[in-house]
């Protein structure tokens, strides 16, 4: 018996929609149909009046949790893909995200974003927005890359009172697999060491966490051990994670499947910069997608993003610097 | 001020005739307080805008005095005469604009900016049209918790109805069949857009149809035909009949806001019926009907500016926020505040 990412976030789901009542979910075709990856599949029959379709309107999905959220309810609204979340995109930074600071009453909503690239996707199925979301104050801004944490952080997500961009990954929907779902989580806001090493530190969050364990593995043979940090939230940003890491390894490579202009890498290594310049023995590097839009075809769109060689032949430079 | 009864108009309503004094006294006090504001603008007294609601307190008022505690008013930028009835102050409208600590946003949001959520009394945005969704979705989960009878009202211009979010949020509150009046005051110009390049249907009511909801007119100039329109729309919506949409015609007889003189404003429409002061409109109706004298009406209106000025008095000598003594923190959940910035140790 195991459980992929995706019956995770279900799981996660299933579990908030038990334990409170406050709970609902709204989105498009979340509800008999189960959602357009059956993230939801289920859930309106076990959860009459609570799993609702929405209609094709982003900003009045959120609009209608932030109200909700208002009155008193923990709503979880999907997206169907991260990148239409920008029709919705002035009432998560402008009316989600302010809330707090200006009246005091807090905004406990659930974006979900199914992110990032897959086969085929394109560049309007395949956006990586964490980066986006994080930049505007007020709201938090998780990456899961396990299955572990796309259920515990899911269950967080529903339980803090802020407004929390749930940034889940496509291409781990299916072929990530745990045993079974965790029956306890790190907190969220702290980074986890995913490998420990003494040869430098690769950063990095959702599936590219992947791509860099196995970049990490291929440098063994080289006799290179490396230390691969798996963020789990981008906002809060675990800096003091990254900088014990740094001291110990002295080198830095982030990892990341969005754009390279400003963007979570810009953010780790400003702040490793500023903050641990004594601690690198080489400038750090970073690895992102190419600075245009995500490509169609499969070809193309193995180039564009970061991949486990692409990792492997960066850490080679830098580990030679 | 006293108003300038041109003809004896008697009125036919069967509104309560107590309503009708309340609503007007609810004008007029709205009047004093923006005055005051116009005129604490003009000596610099207030950082950043001044948005007044002069011409519009009839259909302001109208907008929330039949919400009854529970409902949600979702108010913007010309209802300080609505907010005034669903609850709020003079005292926080001044401490808002002063950035007092003791008012609701504490200096974090002024002007029109404001609102307390617990009460459902919604704190806008700037971006029009965003609160149509979020008041639907305060309703949304009223009924979610088994609640009936909670009616939810919002305010838009003749702008707004322009947004992608008006649109998004009418149509949802349609779908979901939910308790909303959204009240469209049409004031001719938005900012200095008129109404021929906002929209090309013949009436802004029409779009009610294409929503499939229900839709009333009025002359937003006349205070009982408002009180009228509203009492409708509210208990329509109240029955669960599903959104109502109101139109209601009238002009803006001030600028977008304090800093501009609308020298855009069309000098017919100011003349023409569409131009008239609702609260001169609303003297008549009320001298006409013997509901009040113009010499009660006077001391009314110096009653208005009493408090006013009583208000303003206190407001005045809060304190602002202390940048020292803020928190400095967009979250409520402490342990999750992100760390690190350049400016935190300093």
């Amino acid at each position: 018996m195991s459980v992929t990412y995706l019956e995770a976030i279900r799981a996660a789901q299933e579990k908030a929609l038990t334990d409170d009542p406050r709970v609902f979910i709204y989105g498009q075709d979340v509800g008999a149909f189960g959602g357009a990856f059956k993230a939801t599949k289920n859930l309106a029959a076990e959860f009459p009046g609570r799993v609702m379709d929405a209609p094709l309107s982003e900003d009045a999905i959120v609009g209608l949790a932030v109200g909700a959220a208002i009155e008193g309810a923990r709503p979880i609204v999907e997206m169907q893909f991260a990148d239409f979340s920008t029709v919705g995109f002035n009432q998560i930074v402008n009316q989600a995200a302010t809330l707090y600071y200006r009246t005091e009453v807090p905004c406990p909503i659930v974006v979900r974003l199914p992110s990032g690239g897959t086969l085929g996707a394109g560049p309007f199925h395949s956006q990586s927005m964490e980066a986006v979301y994080a930049h505007y104050p007020g709201l938090v801004v998780m990456t899961p890359a396990t299955v572990e944490d796309a259920y515990s952080m899911m269950l967080e997500a529903v339980a803090i009172d802020d407004p929390v961009i749930f940034c889940e990954h496509k291409l781990l929907y299916y072929h990530l697999k745990a045993d079974k779902l965790p029956d306890s989580a790190q907190p969220v806001g702290k980074a986890r060491i995913a490998r420990a090493g003494r040869d430098a530190t690769v950063v990095t969050y959702s599936a590219m966490l992947h791509e860099s364990l196995q970049a990490a593995e291929d440098l063994v043979e080289d006799g290179w051990q490396i230390e691969v940090i798996d963020l789990r939230t981008v906002k809060p940003l675990d800096t003091d994670t990254i900088l014990a890491s740094v001291a110990r390894t002295g080198r830095l490579l982030v990892v990341g499947e969005a754009w390279p202009w400003g963007g979570v890498n810009a953010e780790v290594i400003s702040r490793v910069a500023t903050e641990g310049f004594g601690l690198l023995d080489a400038a750090p590097m970073r690895l992102n997608a190419r600075d245009t839009p995500v490509p169609y075809h499969p070809d193309l769109w193995a180039a564009h993003r970061p991949t486990a060689s692409a990792i492997a032949a960066r850490l080679r430079q830098l580990l030679t610097q | 001020m006293v108003m300038a009864v041109k003809e004896k108009m008697v009125v036919r309503t069967d509104l309560d005739s107590a309503l009708l004094v309340r609503a007007y006294r609810v004008m007029l006090l709205a009047r004093a307080t923006e005055d005051k504001l116009a005129s604490l603008y003009r000596a610099g007294m207030i950082k950043g805008g001044v948005f007044l609601g002069k011409g519009q307190e009839a259909l302001s008022t109208a907008s929330s005095i039949f919400l009854q505690k529970g409902d949600i008013f979702g108010p913007l930028i010309r209802d300080q005469a609505g907010r005034l009835a669903f609850g709020d102050t003079v005292l926080d409208t001044f401490r808002t604009y002063l950035g007092s600590v003791k008012g609701p946003m504490r200096g974090r949001d002024g002007n029109i900016h404001r609102g307390r959520p617990r009460e459902g009394y919604y704190a806008m945005i700037s971006h029009l049209g965003a609160l149509v969704p979020v008041v639907a979705g305060g309703l949304y989960a009223r009924r979610l918790r088994g609640e009936t009878g909670v009616v939810g009202v919002t305010s838009i211009g003749d702008g707004g109805t322009s947004t992608g979010a008006f649109h998004e949020g009418i149509n949802l509150a349609a779908v979901e069949h939910l308790p909303l009046v959204v009240v469209i005051a049409n004031n001719q110009y938005a900012y200095s857009t008129p109404n021929s390049r906002q929209f090309a249907c013949a009436d802004l009511l029409d779009k009610a149809a294409g929503y499939g909801i229900a839709g009333f007119k009025c002359d937003g100039t006349n205070p009982v035909a408002c009180l009228e329109t509203l009492q409708l729309a509210v208990q329509a919506a109240r029955e669960g009949n599903g959104p109502q949409m109101v139109v209601a015609t009238l002009l803006r007889l001030v600028g977008h806001g304090e800093h501009d003189d609308a020298g855009y404003v069309d000098a017919a429409l100011r003349q023409a019926n569409v131009g008239r002061d609702c609260l001169e409109v609303g003297a008549t109706q009320l001298i006409g009907s013997d509901l009040a004298s113009g010499e009660e009406i006077a001391v009314w209106t110096k009653e208005a500016q009493a408090q006013v000025e009583a208000a303003l008095n206190i407001a005045q000598r809060e304190k602002g926020p202390d940048p020292a003594e803020e928190d400095w923190r967009a979250i409520s959940t402490e342990r999750l505040v992100d760390g690190h910035h350049d400016l935190e140790d300093e």
